[in-house]
């Protein structure tokens, strides 16, 4: 029985096509990778099937951390400055001003802020801070905070004020920063979640199967 | 591919003494290259955030100062959902009753089920629900209690401030479950 020869073919492949494609997606998780700024306080946030996006800017947030301790970042350099020149008028703190706008976030009651401010950033980490006081109902610094800070924008566009809290933190504390928000009449605030899908067969799942849009 | 050309035609002749210089390929072994190219690759899946973080919206109300200024809810719509210690929940439908007898413990698996069969048998307009966290719950309770109004739809929900008595109970509770659980 003669057989078909089969022509013998070469077991090398040509890698450009597959290199090419390599080096494509290389290129492109490359330049869309954005690393997470190691950030000074750890926080873990809890899920939510919120589907609107955290503002990346103008926003005032307010930071929780496990311990309950309480932090403020705003990314508003201009607004830090005014806001540093009136605790420096108002509480007569002695802050330098250009500590301030540099600072990432604040926490430290109000008493002891020039030497948080002295402080190196690099040893600014969340763990060792005191945090801004606010268990105390008397006597909640993050109410101070929010007025002046409230008085920055008058008149302006309101920055989105945002509260992003770990999931171990009590409730105390975040009953403190609502009642922070709510002496100053802030009473629109976003909570920073991770995202989540909504459950299937709940009224939420339901509605976005239909196409409806859901009110946030 | 784009090969060079090694072969010396065209140049000017050699001659018979001349020692051909040996043709080497130009095709060299990419395979290395690829697997660097995925090593890589790989490296910024896994290192890059694709997920924005999201944000839930909540909108206070104003502290009404008046008792009559509150809102009033029909008493049959109410349901109340307290927070306690350890991921438990309770609710009760309603008034609380004086010995309690219609305080129900709940976790947060179930508690949608609550939630879906009280909004079922209420109208739109009656239903209310009331959000207690105790003290000893944490921050992760409250927003998943919050999203739950979220993923059932649930319009009109209100988180207010626990009293003294509901508290006692919750703790109370809380030790119960805690001492059924270990037992």
């Amino acid at each position: 029985m003669g057989r078909a020869k089969l022509p013998r073919k070469s077991t090398n492949i040509d890698m450009t096509a597959m290199c090419d494609v390599a080096f494509l997606l290389l290129s492109f998780f490359i330049l869309t990778t954005k690393f997470k700024p190691s950030e000074a306080i750890a926080v873990t946030t809890p899920n939510s099937v919120a589907a609107k996006v955290a503002p990346q800017k103008d926003y005032v947030m307010v930071i929780l951390d496990k311990d309950g301790k309480v932090f403020l970042e705003m990314d508003d350099e201009d607004k830090k400055e005014v806001i540093a020149n009136t605790l420096n008028t108002t509480r007569g703190l002695k802050l330098d001003v250009k500590a301030f706008k540099k600072a990432l976030f604040f926490g430290a009651p109000l008493g002891s802020m020039a030497s948080f401010l002295a402080m190196p950033e690099d040893q600014r980490k969340g763990d060792k801070l005191p945090g801004i006081p606010v268990k105390d109902t008397a006597n909640n610094e993050l109410t101070v905070w929010m007025r002046v800070i409230k008085d920055t924008y008058l008149g302006q566009k309101e920055p989105a004020f945002l509260l992003k809290g770990d999931n171990l933190s009590k409730y105390p504390s975040f009953k403190a920063v609502i009642d922070a928000f709510k002496k100053n009449d802030i009473l629109k605030f976003q909570m920073v979640t991770n995202p989540e899908a909504a459950p299937e067969g709940t009224d939420l799942w339901k509605m976005n199967q239909s196409g409806d849009k859901r009110e946030e | 591919m784009a090969e060079m050309d090694t072969s010396s035609g065209g140049g000017h002749k050699k001659g018979p003494g001349v020692k051909k210089g040996k043709k080497l390929s130009t095709r060299v072994d990419l395979t290395p290259m690829v697997d660097l190219g995925f090593l890589l690759i790989t490296f910024f899946i896994f290192t890059t955030t694709m997920s924005q973080p999201t944000a839930m919206m909540l909108f206070l109300p104003k502290d009404a100062d008046k008792p009559e200024d509150q809102n009033k809810a029909k008493e049959s719509g109410v349901i109340t959902i307290l927070l306690g210690k350890d991921n438990n929940v309770f609710y009760y439908e309603g008034q609380l009753k004086v010995d309690g007898s219609n305080f129900k413990s709940s976790s947060f698996k179930e508690i949608r089920t609550v939630l879906i069969d009280k909004k079922r048998n209420t109208s739109e307009k009656d239903l209310v629900v009331i959000l207690k966290p105790s003290s000893e719950c944490n921050y992760k309770n409250v927003i998943d209690i919050l999203d739950e109004m979220a993923i059932n739809v649930l319009k009109r929900y209100a988180l207010v401030d626990i009293s003294e008595g509901e508290e006692q109970l919750v703790k109370i509770s809380d030790a119960a479950g805690a001492a059924t659980a270990s037992k």
